[in-house]
């Protein structure tokens, strides 16, 4: 071994002139669906040459517990602590994105102060997914427990908020359509502002640790490039699509909910690769940090709830609506066609994560077999969405 | 190996003299330091990870050493919704696990299937094709619920015999160890139930 | 974003012999939808994806449904003469709808930032593995979604690269999503047995008629329903 110490420009190799000593004979390896790093159940069958990976072919299904045809057999109400499970990481913005469409299909008007609310926890669970999920990549990366235990740590306390809320940690079942189910009290919100207020220090100390970090530089630049072209092609949404560069933000483009009162930034990446989809996970958190400050400042209180919307006996007229925001996966849509019965006749759910996955060949064609944990960590999956 | 008598121990514990039995000294090793699969299936997973890590520190009861291989673990913990599809690979850790080992069915799903069970790709319950020693309802239990259940086992284990009649079951050469894997059919699992493990509950009405 | 008549007149003119027809959404999201014929659907999604002022190159959301056989009632206020009087009566037509499986496409473009423009293709009845041409060429995010409608509503997309099913196992012959479909019966006890689970329970239900006197199992939805 040589002493002198590389530069961050040499150690940038491009994964595909290295050679195998194995030409021309594939080895078909199944990785999954009990894996320690592919977030779940989830399953790929690689075919390798030595180490590189010439074909991979992503399996789904081991957590298909048919969401979709339960929504047409329950209620518009019994399918919202279904959107819990979906993503089970982020309940509230799939809570939100559920509540969205059926606003849509039935007109409904949502208060104010419930406009706020659902900011507010939106980009509360923006924080804790993006944080999860840089301590789960750095876990793929081979940094055992330590990042997840400091990125589990600021969880927990949002978790808490979420809890003394809604009453339950994970599976909040919080909105309604035409508002929020329970009012926050002032102390609930001076709580948030406090955890809101500590956060960036926790990103400056997670950034030191991870951000900068030689090993992370070296395992993520450079590997699973996507092209803009492609991930635009491919549908590829939230913060891997604008790691390649492309300004496509639902919270700006459709302007939702109150995001067009806020002053926020959106970050955009310029190679693609694995190290911009980590730092637009980083920069999102802060610009999510930004949202919540205004938001917390602006909340007045006031009704959080329509109280014209029948909460029983509920039926839209008869037609179909899509409504989608931007979930911290990507963009979560749920398509809705209403028979003018109780429950939808057709309830569908746009699954950022599952359509995310269209391009992991691609992504990891050419690249040695340690790269795929690392480059499907980085695309952020959770099995609940992904397979329904 | 006989029982000691519980006056005579505590007497000479009094005067600094551990006494002890093998079959105490065994179980204690073997109660404090469960092993783990690391294997998540669904939302239950993510609590699970919680309960191992930093607020609930599953440590404290030696439970933190989740092993990716089955051959490395005692426990599994099935944390989450078991579809039909995944079934048949439990099934197959599960013979993959050697002896002993015990199973917790975390959460509504792997107790019954929970708020899925009308789901056409949804198995109702675990205990269809494998024994499940520890049941925690909740969807998704609280990380305190999984550490109750780890307690529980290990309650469990502490009361195990090693020799007699009433030994324990993994250690009768007969107790099967291995369960028939089931097999994908054109509209359900085959078979859909392993009738040597799981007898559907009866329709009672009061 | 322009008006969806405009769209339909430029695909006509621009495609040629393609039909489309524009069906309307009744709800107040006003998302209509444009049906377009299956011939030449592939050449109409091209010019939706190149066409420079549409430019719908984000195919977001892609799904199936099925439809039953159905029958439609109308009803029309007729003016008629009865009795020498001019009186409105209701006269009410039935029409037969063969039933089909759709497949619906919303697409929005990335780069003018518009949408949605819906667009929906319908199969000729509900056989097993009834065709529709693959847009996957056109817009690969459409690749693991029209498997999964390949999965569970059995429309064979022809043209697709890799047409498997995708959360089923392989050797499932259902089409689970479909509204006829019916689940293999593992049914367990139950503590509020309801609608179609109430009917399976009572298939596994032993009568006790001297214990019971009356055969019946309770269940909540026997009991007042102050919803319904």
């Amino acid at each position: 071994m040589s002493a002198t110490v590389q530069t961050l420009e040499a150690m940038e190799r491009p994964p595909v002139t290295m050679t195998s000593r194995l030409e021309g004979e594939l080895l078909e390896v199944s990785m999954g669906p009990q894996h320690p790093s592919t977030h779940g159940v989830f399953r790929m069958n690689v075919a390798l040459e030595g180490e590189i990976v010439r074909k991979l072919k992503p399996v789904f299904g081991y957590l298909h517990r048919n969401h979709e045809q339960i929504g047409e057999h329950t209620t518009y109400l019994g399918s919202m602590p279904y959107t819990d499970r979906l993503d089970y990481f982020c309940s509230m913005t799939n809570n939100w994105a559920y509540a969205l469409s059926v606003e849509k299909l039935a007109a409904i008007e949502v208060p104010e102060r419930a406009q706020y609310l659902r900011v507010i926890l939106a980009e509360l669970t923006r924080l804790q997914n993006h944080a999860s999920l840089l301590g789960f990549l750095l876990s793929d990366m081979g940094a055992w427990g330590t990042p997840l235990m400091y990125a589990f740590r600021e969880r927990e306390k949002i978790l808490d908020l979420f809890e003394s809320l809604s009453g339950a940690r994970m599976m909040c079942d919080y909105m309604r359509f035409g508002g929020c189910r329970v009012d926050a009290s002032d102390e609930w919100l001076a709580a948030a502002k406090k955890i809101v207020d500590r956060f960036p220090k926790f990103l400056d100390e997670f950034g030191e640790l991870i951000l900068g970090n030689e090993i992370v530089i070296a395992r993520t630049q450079n590997v699973g490039r996507l092209s803009a072209d492609l991930a635009v092609s491919a549908g590829i949404t939230g913060p891997m699509l604008r790691a390649c560069g492309v300004n496509y933000d639902v919270r700006k483009v459709d302007g939702y909910g109150f995001y067009p009162r806020f002053k926020f930034r959106i970050p955009l990446g310029e190679h693609g690769d694995t190290y911009d989809r980590l730092m637009m996970r980083a920069l999102e958190m802060r610009e999510s940090v930004e949202i919540l400050k205004q938001a917390l400042a602006l909340i007045q209180p006031g009704p959080i709830l329509n109280s014209k919307v029948k909460i029983r006996a509920f039926r839209p007229p008869v037609g179909e609506a899509y409504g989608r925001i931007e979930a911290p996966k990507g963009e979560l849509g749920f398509y809705l066609i209403s028979d003018g019965g109780p429950n939808p006749y057709r309830y569908r759910v746009r699954p950022p994560s599952f359509i995310n996955l269209t391009i992991l060949e691609d992504m990891c064609l050419g690249h040695v077999v340690a790269d795929v944990m690392v480059i499907l960590g980085s695309v952020d999956i959770v099995m609940g969405e992904v397979d329904r | 190996m006989s029982e000691i008598d519980e006056k005579l121990r505590t007497e000479l514990q009094r005067q600094g003299i551990w006494v002890t039995s093998m079959q105490e000294l065994y179980n204690w090793g073997r109660k404090n330091s469960i092993w783990p699969l690391q294997f998540g299936l669904a939302c239950c997973a993510i609590e699970m990870i919680a309960t191992a890590a930093s607020r609930y520190d599953i440590a404290r009861f030696g439970g933190e050493v989740f092993r990716p291989s089955p051959r490395q673990a005692d426990l599994m913990i099935v944390a989450g919704t078991v579809t039909k599809k995944m079934a048949p690979q439990i099934v197959r850790l599960y013979n993959q696990m050697a002896d002993p080992k015990y199973v917790i069915a975390m959460g509504a799903c792997a107790i019954s299937g929970g708020p899925f069970k009308q789901g056409y790709n949804v198995l109702k319950g675990i205990d269809r094709y494998i024994p499940v020693d520890v049941y925690i309802p909740g969807c998704p239990p609280r990380p305190e619920a999984l550490l109750h259940a780890f307690m529980e086992l290990q309650r469990k284990i502490d009361g195990q015999k090693l020799t007699g009649t009433d030994k324990a079951e993994f250690l009768k050469p007969e107790q099967l160890s291995e369960f028939p894997v089931p097999k994908f059919g054109e509209h359900d699992l085959e078979p859909p139930a392993n009738r040597d493990v799981f007898q559907p509950p009866k329709l009672e009405r009061v | 974003m322009e008006l969806l008549e405009q769209i339909k007149a430029r695909i006509e003119s621009s495609v040629p012999g393609a039909k489309t027809d524009i069906v309307p959404n009744g709800t107040p999201s006003q998302q209509h939808s444009l049906l377009i014929d299956n011939a030449h659907a592939l050449a109409v999604a091209h010019f939706l994806r190149d066409d420079p002022t549409l430019r719908l190159d984000f195919c977001s959301n892609v799904t199936g449904v099925d439809w039953l056989d159905r029958v439609v009632k109308k009803t029309i206020k007729i003016k008629t003469v009865v009795d020498g009087f001019e009186k409105e009566v209701d006269q009410t037509t039935e029409e037969k709808i063969p039933g089909y499986l759709e497949a619906v496409y919303h697409l929005y473009s990335m780069a003018h930032k518009h949408g949605p423009v819906i667009i929906r293709m319908r199969t000729e009845g509900r056989a097993k593995c009834a065709p529709l041409p693959s847009l996957t060429p056109v817009w690969r995010s459409a690749e693991f979604q029209e498997r999964e409608i390949f999965d569970l509503y059995g429309i064979r997309f022809d043209g697709h690269p890799d047409l498997r099913r995708i959360l089923m196992w392989d050797e499932f012959e259902d089409y689970p999503m479909r509204k006829d479909y019916v689940q293999p019966d593992d049914f367990e006890w139950e503590p509020t047995p309801h609608d179609e689970v109430l009917a399976r329970a009572k298939q596994h239900y032993t009568a006790r008629p001297e214990l019971d006197g009356a055969e019946k199992i309770t269940s909540h939805s026997d009991v007042a329903t102050p919803d319904k």
